[in-house]
């Protein structure tokens, strides 16, 4: 075998790795659309059905059982208020420190990316006496609040990133042109890293779009958003998977057709500015 | 227009002091050219003027006014950055216009000093276009014109033309005279390269270390270089340096008394060539350039001293035989003498 020979098998071998990791993590999602159109009894068929037909009756069943609009809204309101509150904070704190640096500026980044790893379990009882306090439990304004800041870290992050890409050079011409701070950022910064902050946004919302902790913990019928829905159809007497399929069907579907029109920016955003 | 005064003016950048006690006098309308190679401090010192740094100790003032604790954009100056920074996402016509938006100059009023600037650099056709479809040489005339439109009383220029190329570079540069012959305004501009600021400057500010080594018009540093480091920085090719015991026959003919290791300084273009060996000084040939109007000979001589002549400019020469070694006489008008310990010009 030549040298040619061998590069041409190891690219076909790492083509079939690629789909076969592909279809591996497919397939689940696959299975879940699939079996959200079976009755129950066909679900739990052993073998397991792949030629049936189809019925949408679980899907009328849960809107008439819960209101799947009320939670989708909810799901809407919570994860691009969240997101836009945080970015709110966000982007005025990364070009301070994308642009004025201190010595600390890198530490403090880190710091604030460091606390994404500690355990959400740790605070909850504190922010769930607080949410109780101030009649905040089961609401959207409690969720959006804690949204914008569990997310805050990463935003923060990229768009430090993003930021650090614009030349200096370019804020300084606008200095001395006599352009305010304010006017520096929404008529400089922004502009010139909309896709970055395009980007982050759609990854921000889709992190807060399947974020459980805080919305299971947090919620019940009044703010409960599409995961707390989900989570509602696993009931004592068991699982009806049938209905779980249509469920999370239902609540997968609007973060994957987002995702999926926006894949280039999510790629981009996901990939940390690394390309460009 | 205004003078600009610098008054013992320090910066530092932490523990590095890039400037000490710079003192500089610049008059109204002049065109100072700040020279002197990376890292001495041309820059800062613009940046400082621009208010785009701040001073450690001393006064910058500009009209006699003390501008220190003044933001960049209320100082009444403009600069050109070598990067250009143009804002890429607004249009030739919005870049021009942004500082004058910012100021809240009327409408009308913006759109004519624009038209005009844009009517005097030849850009009245790309108004319309984004920066990313100019031309670097296009480019460089927005990043003028952004300048011309505020009317400043001082352009500051930061290495403007170092990233065109040749050709584009001195057309850019004639433009940048004409410019300055036409408004009048006083005009800083930093490079570190030594033909731009010989052309342009009506004065030439060479930095070194951050430090002043020489200002002067461009014929005083050519023919009368303050110190070794002037002398070997201005004109091109460099100047020669030779120990005393390269030119025995020009030191004979010396009359003061001379230090063992005093340098001799002599331009390439001061060196003739000449059939007899024993007047001036003789080099063996190392290797030649020949540049079509003149040929560069790099020679060495019997003590080991690499210089450097321009073969062939007159007609005399026309008929130099390049052959392994040759001999120069040495213009005696044309001969500067360096301290060996200070390097300060002796005579």
């Amino acid at each position: 075998m030549n040298e040619l020979q061998k590069k041409n098998l190891s690219n076909n071998l790492l083509t079939v790795t690629a789909w076969v990791c592909a279809c591996l993590m497919f397939f689940p999602i696959f299975w879940m659309v699939l079996t959200s159109f079976k009755t129950e009894l066909q679900a739990i068929a052993v073998p397991p059905k792949l030629v049936f037909k189809p019925t949408l009756e679980n899907f009328f069943l849960i809107q008439e059982r819960t209101s799947y609009t009320r939670y989708a809204w909810s799901s809407i309101v919570t994860s691009v208020g969240g997101t836009l509150l945080a970015m709110l904070i966000a982007i005025p704190a990364a070009y301070a420190m994308a642009f004025h640096p201190g010595r600390q500026t890198k530490g403090i980044l880190l710091w604030m990316l460091s606390t994404k790893m500690l355990p959400a379990v740790g605070v909850l009882m504190p922010v769930y006496l607080i949410c109780q306090k101030f009649g905040l439990l089961d609401t959207k304004i409690a969720l959006v609040v804690i949204f914008a800041l569990i997310n805050l870290p990463i935003i923060m992050m990229m768009l430090f990133n993003y930021f650090r890409e614009i030349p200096g050079e370019i804020l300084e011409a606008a200095r001395m042109d006599g352009a305010t701070v304010g006017r520096e950022v929404t008529q400089i910064v922004m502009p010139l890293s909309r896709g970055g902050i395009a980007s982050t946004v759609l990854l921000s919302i889709v992190l807060l779009w399947n974020e459980s902790f805080w919305s299971l913990n947090l919620t019940s019928s009044d703010a409960g958003t599409l995961v707390a829905l989900v989570a509602s159809f696993s009931s004592p007497e068991g699982l009806f998977w049938a209905k779980v399929s249509a469920v999370s069907t239902l609540a997968c579907a609007p973060i994957v057709v987002l995702g999926w029109l926006t894949q280039k920016q999510l790629v981009q955003g996901l990939s940390f500015g690394a390309i460009k | 227009m205004a003078s600009v005064t610098i008054d013992k003016v320090q910066k530092s950048f932490g523990e590095q002091v890039v400037l000490h006690d710079i003192e500089l006098q610049i008059a109204d309308g002049e065109f100072v050219v700040f020279v002197g190679p990376s890292g001495c401090g041309k820059s800062t010192l613009l940046r400082l003027i621009a208010g785009l740094e701040t001073n450690n100790a001393g006064s910058i003032s500009i009209d006699g006014q003390i501008v220190d604790n003044i933001a960049p954009s209320k100082r009444g100056v403009s600069m050109v950055f070598q990067s250009y920074a143009l804002y890429p996402h607004m249009t030739v016509f919005n870049n021009m216009a942004f500082g004058l938006k910012q100021a809240g100059t009327p409408r009308a009023e913006i759109k004519k000093r624009v038209s005009h600037a844009a009517d005097v650099l030849g850009l009245t056709s790309l108004l319309k276009r984004s920066p990313r479809a100019l031309s670097g040489g296009q480019r460089q005339r927005v990043a003028i014109g952004r300048a011309i439109v505020r009317e400043p009383r001082v352009f500051l220029f930061d290495e403007p033309l170092s990233n065109l190329d040749a050709a584009l570079r001195n057309q850019t540069r004639l433009e940048i005279m004409r410019l300055h012959q036409r408004l009048g305004t006083t005009m800083i501009y930093v490079t570190h390269d030594q033909i731009e600021a010989m052309t342009l400057a009506d004065r030439i500010v060479v930095l070194k270390d951050g430090r002043i080594e020489q200002s002067g018009s461009p014929q005083t540093l050519y023919h009368e270089p303050a110190n070794l480091f002037v002398a070997s920085f201005i004109g091109s090719p460099t100047m020669n340096f030779f120990k005393l015991t390269d030119l025995p026959d020009l030191v004979n003919r010396h009359t003061q008394s001379l230090k063992e290791n005093t340098i001799i300084g002599v331009r390439p273009e001061h060196l003739s060539v000449t059939p007899d060996s024993r007047k001036g000084v003789t080099g063996n040939l190392e290797l030649t350039e020949n540049l079509g109007e003149y040929t560069l000979a790099h020679l060495i001589t019997e003590q080991g001293t690499h210089f450097t002549a321009k073969v062939g400019r007159n007609s005399s020469d026309a008929s130099t035989d390049m052959t392994k070694s040759l001999s120069f006489t040495v213009d005696d008008n044309n001969v500067h003498w360096f301290d060996p310990d200070s390097g300060l010009r002796l005579r």
